[in-house]
């Protein structure tokens, strides 16, 4: 008997919400100013989307506490800038090392996967001993482990490679996916559409892969490490893989990052990276992959854009309003994630994803009917 | 036959002597139960035999195979199922996917739908609750649910760990029937028991583990009849 795949009515509500968004945002970028702040929160939104989510398969579906994103991130980004800058532009970038040993540049996409791969080879590497590791311990493992990649990214010895603590420049950011009539005005904006396709392609390989018979073991294991070990799972095998994959995605999120950025240098991606990601992760929602990439909007918006007045002064009506002024806005975002924390624990969407409450409600109507 | 042969089986939990070095057979078609007091090693044995734990020394044999330091997944592939002691179905999962899980290993995946559909023939209630997150069932429908799953790798031997736990009179009842339609389908019963009375009542055999050893066996008639288990474990009447 071969077993049918059910479309769920949740399925196709959740499939029309993200095409629309993608119009949305396709056709808001042809007709509002590029230098608008929206798009500026957009691309970010959608690089921590990818890199929130890559963390929850990890940390929230099979239960490995890991705070290694950003040294994954690092290695992503660093192995995507240094593959792509045009061979013309080295001797720049890499003035203090003679132009750098590496002499070819890779087009856009090979050099993405490649990030990804090189971060995902690291994580099985250090995976071999770190996985044997607990909770907390694994914690502070992987955190130290991003430590010590920060720190080797910036070593003078490596400069030839990674430009030492200079920055790296010059790659493929992207703007430079928009399109271009002779004139070198842009015809069609597609900066910001780009990254809502790579991580919209690498999500939805992440959700095909939490619904299949391999990820389903995932979550066995984060359910009951001893019964799923009875039912015949391998659990070294799954949490190594659940490692790997997780910084798979951290990569290519890195190297989205470095796109996003134009430049990158090893000293941005400390542990606070980590730390943001892992509360977008808790703010939408341990376990739940459209809770990860909307909270990951939602934290962007306000730290980048919606927050921002309260840097500045602001007067109403002659009335100096008090206590504003720059750092403020890292205040008032410090009480709002502990409010979510107090008062919404399991996050917006909890355990739940966004099929799940279409599919609810219709049950329900279902029920009065 | 002997199904499973167990020979002088010794397990240490750091530097303590968990089992004792105990020997015992399961045949083909029986129910055979351990009985004993807590820490007396009976989980500790099943613990053993899934290949959770590794023996100090001893052997198991399962059926003709020496099975005594394979890993979990190979015992599983052999032919013998756990159902862990307090029930621990994925509550994070729903009914479906706990049963699905249980035939992780298996490689014919096309017949894995017919076993889902045996088993909701034999617990109607799972087919009930089919696409409910296991976290959500009462305590008798997850006892249900971890047989279930147990019974999708299509095991020879079924080990029991307390399936009885913490569940309503009635409850136990029902699993103890569930336990005899088993058998009568060809399963081998290794089961473990804190109800020591119900247990020995359905068993072909018993065994009395204290701290470690095997200090009595028989079939489960005559041990319900023998004095000393009347006293410590049947309650004297």
């Amino acid at each position: 008997m071969k077993q049918k795949r059910k479309i769920t009515p949740g399925a196709v509500a959740t499939a029309v919400i993200v095409i629309a968004i993608y119009a949305a945002v396709f056709i808001s970028e042809q007709f509002l100013p590029p230098t608008s702040m929206l798009f500026t929160v957009l691309k970010k939104g959608a690089t921590y989307a990818l890199v929130a989510v890559s963390m929850n398969l990890l940390n929230g579906f099979t239960g490995l506490f890991s705070l290694g994103q950003a040294g994954f991130m690092l290695i992503g980004a660093y192995t995507y800038a240094v593959l792509t800058i045009p061979v013309s532009q080295r001797a720049a970038v890499y003035q203090y090392y003679d132009g750098g040993i590496i002499q070819f540049a890779l087009p856009v996409i090979p050099a993405i996967i490649l990030a990804g791969l090189l971060a995902a080879l690291c994580a099985l590497l250090i995976g071999l001993p770190v996985l044997r590791l607990k909770s907390d311990y694994l914690a502070i493992a992987t955190l130290g482990f991003a430590e010590i990649m920060r720190s080797i990214f910036q070593w003078d010895k490596l400069g030839p490679l990674t430009n030492g603590s200079n920055m790296l420049r010059l790659f493929p950011t992207f703007n430079d996916f928009n399109i271009k009539n002779a004139d070198g005005e842009v015809v069609v904006y597609l900066s910001t559409l780009i990254p809502f396709l790579i991580s919209g392609v690498c999500i939805l390989i992440i959700v095909l892969l939490i619904r299949s018979t391999y990820g389903r073991a995932f979550i066995a294991i984060r359910d009951d490490e001893v019964a799923a070990e009875a039912m015949g799972i391998n659990l070294a095998h799954h949490k190594r893989s659940a490692f790997c994959i997780s910084s798979f995605f951290a990569g290519v999120g890195g190297a989205m990052l470095a796109m996003y950025m134009n430049s990158v240098q090893a000293k941005s991606f400390t542990s606070a990276m980590t730390y943001e990601i892992l509360l977008i992760v808790v703010i939408g929602g341990i376990g739940s992959v459209t809770g990860s990439c909307l909270s990951s909007f939602l934290f962007v918006a306000c730290s980048e854009w919606w927050l921002r007045f309260l840097d500045q002064k602001q007067v109403i009506g002659g009335w100096e309003v008090p206590l504003l002024r720059n750092g403020f806005r890292l205040v008032v975002f410090s009480i709002i994630i502990m409010i979510v924390v107090l008062f919404f624990r399991k996050g917006i969407m909890g355990d739940k994803e966004l099929w799940d409450l279409f599919n609810r409600k219709k049950k329900k109507e279902g029920a009065q009917g | 036959m002997n199904m499973l042969k167990v020979t002088n089986l010794k397990v240490s939990y750091g530097g303590i002597e968990a089992l004792k070095g105990i020997s015992f057979d399961v045949e083909q078609g029986q129910i055979v139960t351990l009985i004993g007091a807590n820490g007396a090693g009976k989980s500790t044995t099943l613990r053993a035999i899934s290949g959770l734990v590794k023996p100090a020394s001893g052997s198991i044999n399962f059926m003709g195979q020496d099975i005594t330091n394979l890993n979990p997944q190979r015992i599983v592939s052999t032919g013998i199922s756990l159902v862990p002691e307090g029930r621990r179905v994925f509550v994070n999962l729903t009914v479906k996917e706990n049963l699905k899980i249980g035939a992780y290993l298996r490689q014919d995946k096309d017949e894995i739908e017919e076993t889902i559909q045996d088993i909701y023939r034999r617990f109607p209630r799972l087919k009930e609750r089919e696409w409910q997150l296991a976290g959500t069932l009462s305590g008798g429908e997850q006892q249900m649910l971890a047989v279930g799953r147990a019974m999708m790798a299509r095991p020879k031997l079924m080990m029991m760990d307390e399936p009885s736990l913490g569940l309503a009179p009635l409850v136990v009842k029902d699993i103890f029937s569930i336990i005899r339609d088993l058998k009568s389908e060809g399963i081998t019963i290794l089961l473990i028991e804190q109800n020591a009375n119900a247990a020995l009542r359905c068993a072909d055999f018993g065994l009395v583990l204290e701290t470690g050893r095997i200090t009595l066996t028989g079939t489960g008639e005559s041990l319900l009849n023998n004095e000393q288990v009347k006293e410590a474990y049947l309650g004297a009447d």
